[in-house]
């Protein structure tokens, strides 16, 4: 518990992805089974118990502690776990503090009445930050900061030759601690094998397409698709179980039951996920309802359903066809959808077309803004993990542009943390600004750099992190679609925002107006 | 016996003991003023007269330049004064170099204000004496029970684990320029560290004046002059408000450190940027305030700035009559 307690600890205050690889890294590679196992499920969110009640801990500190000096420190803290984790005067104890697999191994056989004894004693025996790893993890209120990916990748980097996709590929076939797992990274065990169990493939991912790479296509060859702006699933279905997953490997299948429920066949799909009224496709915002949640209501089924559009097959039953070519693994789906008619389901269209001008017509045509663009794929391409260049293209339609005044900038993070490098646009209302959205990339370092000298020059007012300036700066502000948003003061949000330039040609009371943007509303 | 509240008073300009005609750590320029310890907002510009500690002294000049009080006068710990109907002595307050408490007695009543201090041990400075008297003034910086500051030397070994960890990126610690940068260079020496230590030139100035009084701190280089990859894998030590700010770029990767009472709190911790929180404090922690207030066996405290209510609680449950100060000016956050 000591060392994963120290691990949180730094995970949470490092912003470097590298550095916490090296931290994750040197928990995998110095700890002891199970504990690194018991860990590495905490740092995934795959840790099941059964967890106490804030109450307890609540309770145990009322025991120990004068009420009025609690009341202070809490309302001074502001988080229970770690006003206690602080203010616990511990008893002398001989007691080591408990093994991280100790805990969990207690909290799930110890009857609930005595709880509370076996946890004043595991405080007694631990320093503070021991203690608010433990509050945080028997209270579930655990907070990593790291991704499961990230984790994952991490221990990859433990092992030799192996990548981080690897890992994911068994994944979901395994349970904690994993003990195959850490054999197979740091000792000579063979491989895991997941058997039936609903893994996740590592997916197939696209370049964006240049002129020349455009011009250099066969039009006979290449197959063409709407580019639909959902979240790129992925659909596994085996005698073992079912699981939806992101792109990320993150099983997003309890936000999503009924298209669970609509997969009955066995079978690994590709697609894209989408809300779906009457066979409209909604906006982003509408699906961005329905996501990072652990459980749906009735409401949200029926207010936003998804659909999933199915792009490609790489098992069709238990056969695995990602070494076939497109066109022949194309021509297994469609045989697939006939036979097994799904639900909540259909085929990404094909789109025909003779020659690359009919294409580049095809893609200004079209106006949904639920559509990005186009994906072309060749129609020999094996289905290839990862971001190989050549086989598939995304032809994004062009982005929309309007010319905003810098509002407010704040701090960024990491290597840009002495930086003013997150930037909040707006656009004018008669005499008023109103912000209409927030963009950190597109410019140069050295654009930057002029940026943070401009800010700290011109700054009006500080809220922490973050500085009004003067409205001195107008940006040329990039977004692949406008859509209409109540949680926004201006009515407007927008996909994809990032600064295409800085126009020092124009003065602030130059720039767009809001109901330019509202025009281009889809 | 007369009661202390009879002749030390809380006026506007600070503590002011009557029958001695002098304030202690007065807030703006007064014609006499007792210093406690050389921090900025205990030791104001602007006084005619000072009586210090000779460390402290010697810090006032070095910081305050123009501001200096016009005249001086340094006393050793122990040695008794008489100024008006008053006995002064000082006593180490084990805050910083020279930081001392002010000791009075008056017509058989006897005060104590202690200015800030801690009670664990400080190879940079003298350590706290307690002395027994009527009324004790205190501080109340870290008057939470959530404030327990760890071992000093663990939190030394965190930040040279952290060296160990990422040899390729330079650890950049956000330290006061008076006292903590000190207290930090002596620790990091007794944890072995003899590799030079970089320095932000804000922190030089002071440390000169503590060689000058006998506190070695080894080999301590600029780290304003030195080229980027000599900063690989080394220890730099910098004013909090440069650590995540444009001085900091000339670093390699940096990982911001920072060492402070404050840390012990996550959000506080979060707030500012800093990747490796030190808890490392120059004030007392809960329990050393309980135990001082205990040891030094005063009826009545009275409590400067900080969180005063909470020790004026936990004194009453002592049986110690507690007294809010209310003095405006001491900067409770500069840690």
């Amino acid at each position: 518990m000591i060392a994963f307690a120290g691990l949180l600890e730094r995970l949470l205050f490092t912003p470097g992805r590298n550095a916490k690889i090296a931290l994750m890294r040197r928990y995998f590679s110095t700890q002891p089974d199970p504990e690194r196992g018991i860990g590495l499920a905490a740092l995934t969110g795959d840790l099941r118990f059964a967890a106490a009640k804030a109450g307890l801990i609540r309770e145990l500190a009322a025991e120990r502690t004068d009420p009025v000096l609690f009341a202070l420190s809490y309302d001074y803290v502001g988080d229970l776990a770690e006003t206690v984790a602080l203010i616990w005067p511990a008893k002398p104890t001989n007691h080591a503090p408990p093994l991280l697999s100790e805990v969990v191994e207690t909290l799930n056989t110890t009857p609930k009445a005595e709880l509370p004894g076996v946890v004043a004693a595991w405080l007694d025996a631990c320093d503070p930050s021991v203690r608010l790893a433990l509050l945080k993890l028997i209270t579930g209120g655990l907070r990593v900061g790291a991704s499961a990916r990230l984790a994952k990748t991490a221990l990859a980097e433990c092992g030799e030759g192996v990548a981080p996709d690897d890992i994911e590929e068994i994944w979901h076939g395994l349970t904690p601690p994993y003990a195959s797992l850490f054999g197979w990274i740091f000792a000579d065990a063979p491989k895991p094998d997941p058997l039936d169990a609903p893994v996740f493939r590592s997916p197939m991912l696209a370049h964006p397409i240049a002129e020349a790479e455009l011009a250099a296509l066969d039009p006979a060859t290449t197959r063409a698709e709407w580019k639909w702006d959902g979240i790129r699933v992925q659909l596994v279905s085996t005698p073992g179980g079912r699981a939806l997953y992101s792109r990320g490997a993150e099983d997003i299948s309890a936000a999503f039951p009924e298209i669970v429920a609509a997969m009955d066949a066995h079978a690994v799909l590709d697609g894209e996920l989408l809300v779906v009224r009457d066979g409209v496709v909604a906006s982003f915002s509408d699906l961005q309802k329905r996501l990072n949640r652990k459980t749906t209501t009735a409401k949200m089924l029926r207010e936003s359903p998804v659909h999933v559009r199915l792009y490609d097959m790489l098992f069709d039953g238990a056969a695995d066809i990602r070494a076939l070519p497109f066109d022949q693994r194309r021509l297994r789906l469609e045989a697939w959808f006939a036979r097994v008619q799904p639900k909540r389901m259909d085929l990404s269209e094909q789109i025909a077309f003779s020659s690359i001008d009919e294409l580049a017509e095809l893609r200004l045509s079209a106006r949904a803004a639920s559509i990005e663009g186009l994906m072309l794929k060749d129609g020999m391409s094996a289905y290839l993990p990862g971001r190989p260049k050549g086989p598939w293209w995304k032809w994004k339609r062009d982005p929309l542009s309007i010319d905003a005044v810098l509002m407010y900038a704040q701090r960024g993070h990491g290597k840009r943390s002495s930086f003013y490098s997150d930037y909040t646009f707006g656009l004018w209302r008669g005499e008023e600004l109103l912000p209409v959205g927030k963009a950190y990339t597109g410019f140069t370092d050295a654009e930057l750099a002029a940026l943070d000298t401009w800010i700290r020059n011109h700054t009006t007012a500080r809220f922490g992190p973050v500085r009004e300036v003067e409205r001195g700066i107008v940006l040329e502000v990039a977004f692949d679609a406008a859509q209409l948003s109540p949680r926004h003061k201006s009515g407007v949000a927008l996909r994809f925002p990032r600064i295409a330039r800085i126009r020092h040609d124009k003065q602030a009371a130059e720039a767009d107006q809001l109901e330019t943007l509202m025009a281009l509303v889809l | 016996m007369p009661h202390p509240q009879t002749w030390l008073k809380p006026l506007p300009e600070g503590l002011f003991c009557e029958p001695g005609g002098f304030f202690i750590d007065p807030v703006r320029g007064v014609e006499r003023a007792v210093i406690t310890h050389a921090h900025s907002d205990h030791a104001r510009p602007g006084h005619q007269h000072a009586l210090a500690s000779a460390p402290t002294i010697a810090l006032m000049a070095a910081r305050m330049g123009a501001g200096a009080p016009a005249s001086t006068q340094a006393v050793g710990w122990g040695e008794k004064l008489q100024i008006g109907d008053v006995t002064v002595w000082l006593q180490p307050a084990g805050h910083v170099l020279g930081s001392a408490q002010i000791c009075m007695e008056y017509q058989g009543s006897r005060a104590v204000v202690s200015g800030d201090y801690k009670r664990v041990a400080d190879p940079s400075c003298d350590g706290f004496v307690p002395v027994a008297c009527d009324v004790f003034v205190t501080e109340a910086t870290f008057a939470l029970p959530v404030f327990r500051h760890p071992d000093p030397a663990s939190e030394i070994a965190r930040l040279l684990a952290s060296v160990a960890l990422f040899p390729e990126r330079t650890h950049v610690v956000g330290c006061y320029s008076l006292g903590k940068t000190q207290r930090l260079i002596s620790l990091i020496r007794a944890a072995g560290w003899d590799a030079p230590i970089y320095m932000h030139g804000a922190l030089v100035a002071m440390c000169a004046v503590y060689e000058q009084f006998g506190r070695r701190l080894g080999d301590l280089r600029p780290a304003t002059v030195a080229a980027k990859a000599d900063l690989v894998g080394q220890i730099v030590l910098a004013p909090p408000s440069a650590i995540a700010d444009r001085w900091a770029r000339r670093l390699a990767e940096p990982v911001v450190c920072l060492a402070s009472g404050w840390m012990r709190v996550r959000q506080r911790a979060k707030q500012g940027g800093v990747e490796l929180p030190l808890v490392i404090s120059d004030h007392a922690d809960w329990d050393e305030l309980l135990a001082t207030i205990d040891e030094v066996g005063a009826p009545e405290i009275w409590v400067t700035h900080g969180r005063e209510e909470a020790l004026i609680h936990a004194a009453g449950l002592r049986g110690v009559t507690g007294r809010a100060l209310r003095l405006i000016g001491y900067e409770e956050d500069a840690e």
